[in-house]
């Protein structure tokens, strides 16, 4: 897709359904605060991407919308996150619920020491969704581009899969639970160009029926799949030296790599920053 | 040649000769309880009970009880070791003071001499419980005395799992236990395996807790759970201070049969330690 179809495509959307909306979002862990003060709206059926420099809290941002830092004891979440107009942080609300509605595919691909059949099927199984299992896997596997590949030796252990395909496969894995969402932590920065590639032309795909957030140290990779961007930055303070993510900009992709409004965006997508 | 030539040689020789002596003890000892004992090796030595006549004693008794402490002792320690593992790695809150109290003294009961147990078998199992002198007692007092290692060895394999496996789980919505049960323990399995095995060894060779807590040296009939009994070891002890010269041959064979059990389960432990080791 070219920057002025994204760029159609992404005015549409600012219009359309909001699936995520974060109000004043604040991390900490203990003391430090990884990321402060965040406000934006998730469109459905959009690529948005989070970019910015190493420890601007994108990655701790992401973990926030399927509760993952739950997982972690020191972490803290304040202020908002509505899914689908919903506290995602409510107390009735059940974060393995969460998990199985939001999925996520992490930064290094991590395969079950499984077989490529059981990988799939894990969800499934956890979940006791219903249905027959066989095609759920083999559907999961052709949405993930992965089917022509593996077709033959799905019981064969996953971990012997290149590192490409291990990643497809854990893709795989997320769409065989059929979620709503999917999050996906810099995907490709542990994958070769080809692979990467592969990866990026799958999210085009996915997005006619997901919604995808994405987490890029690339900024090439953003302009290429993300209808939306979000560019974040380390604020440093002066008298203790502590680091604390904002949100510098957050617009259409086009937007953000062509005409920013802010001079921080513009430093680091032009590469004369980070 | 050079002084520093010379160094490295003279440390080699030295790291040669440490090995040596080790090696050395072990052939001298198996050649010597070879010698003495192969003649008495035979099936009389398996099925026949002790005897006052050499000729047709046999330790059929105490290797029996021998293996029927391993299975009792492998049926309470891998539960109890496995789920304290469980917990400690996947369920304590480390900033609890409880939990690291718990930490501390797991590592210290490891320390703990043998005869401790035995002592405590007494006090607590025979006649505390009052189980009496039985095979029970001392299965149970065996397992206490190996459950630290066994707790040690099913840790460490647990937290060989890399966590991304536990990550990627849960973000399919699995719940923590469906974590545990599906994806930690089955790839912790062969470590744990190994640990265990390697502790129920351990504890097939001990001999100080089961006289603390009376295996008796002579029993002429097979052993029951409930019953009295001596164990192999024991039974070496007590052929050993018979006074005619024959018994200590058939010690010696007895030493065989001790050490051919160990040396299988050592060997099993190794087998499937290279059999499952995983690269990740």
């Amino acid at each position: 897709m070219t920057m002025p179809q994204l760029e159609i495509r992404a005015q549409e959307f600012v219009q359309g359904e909001r699936v995520f909306e974060l109000h004043d979002l604040a991390v900490s862990y203990g003391t430090n605060v990884a990321i402060r003060g965040v406000n934006l709206d998730v469109y459905k059926n959009a690529v948005t991407a989070f970019i910015g420099p190493s420890g601007c809290g994108k990655s701790t941002l992401i973990r926030c919308l399927d509760r993952m830092n739950d997982l972690v004891p020191s972490a803290r979440v304040e202020g908002e996150v509505l899914y689908h107009g919903k506290d995602l942080y409510a107390a009735d609300v059940d974060p393995v619920e969460v998990r199985r509605r939001i999925g996520m595919v992490f930064q290094k691909p991590n395969p079950f020491p499984k077989s490529i059949f059981d990988n799939i099927a894990f969800g499934p199984r956890v979940l006791g969704l219903k249905g027959d299992l066989n095609e759920r896997v083999e559907r999961a596997l052709h949405q993930a581009a992965l089917w022509d590949e593996v077709k033959d030796r799905l019981k064969e252990g996953a971990l012997g899969l290149s590192g490409g395909q291990q990643q497809r496969l854990c893709i795989a894995r997320c769409l065989a639970v059929e979620p709503d969402v999917i999050l996906m932590d810099e995907p490709a920065s542990a994958l070769d160009p080809i692979s990467t590639t592969r990866i990026e032309d799958l999210m085009h795909q996915l997005k006619r029926d997901y919604t995808i957030v994405i987490v890029t140290h690339n900024m090439q990779q953003a302009a290429r799949v993300a209808d939306m961007t979000a560019f974040f930055s380390v604020d440093v303070d002066e008298s203790t030296g502590k680091r604390t993510g904002v949100l510098v900009e957050y617009d259409r992709t086009a937007k953000i790599f062509t005409t920013p409004a802010d001079t921080r965006t513009e430093d680091y997508v032009t590469g004369r920053f980070g | 040649m050079s002084s520093r030539a010379l160094k490295g040689g003279a440390f080699k020789a030295l790291l040669l000769l440490s090995l040596t002596i080790g090696f050395l003890m072990l052939v001298v000892l198996l050649v010597d309880v070879f010698r003495d004992g192969l003649p008495y090796l035979d099936m009389a030595l398996l099925t026949n009970p002790p005897s006052s006549d050499p000729d047709i004693a046999g330790a059929r008794p105490a290797i029996l009880a021998t293996l029927y402490i391993g299975v009792l002792l492998l049926l309470f320690v891998v539960p109890i070791g496995v789920g304290t593992a469980v917990y400690l790695e996947e369920y304590a809150d480390r900033t609890k003071w409880y939990n690291r109290l718990l930490e501390i003294n797991i590592q210290n009961l490891a320390a703990v001499p043998s005869i401790v147990y035995g002592i405590l078998g007494l006090a607590f199992l025979v006649r505390g419980l009052g189980l009496g002198r039985v095979l029970l007692a001392g299965a149970m007092i065996l397992t206490l005395l190996v459950l630290p290692t066994v707790i040690i060895a099913a840790r460490e394999a647990i937290r060989s799992v890399p966590d991304s496996i536990r990550q990627g789980a849960y973000a399919l919505g699995a719940t923590q236990w469906q974590v545990v049960s599906r994806q930690v323990l089955p790839a912790a399995i062969p470590g744990i395996a190994t640990g265990s095995i390697l502790a129920l060894a351990r504890a097939i060779g001990e001999t100080a807790p089961l006289i603390m807590i009376g295996a008796v040296t002579y029993i002429s009939f097979d052993p029951t759970i409930l019953g009295p009994f001596t164990a192999l070891p024991i039974q070496i002890y007590s052929f050993l201070r018979l006074p005619q010269e024959e018994f200590k041959l058939l010690a010696a064979a007895s030493i065989i049969v001790l050490l051919a059990i160990l040396l299988t389960l050592n060997a099993f432990a190794i087998w499937l330690r290279n059999r499952y080791r995983r690269t990740w």
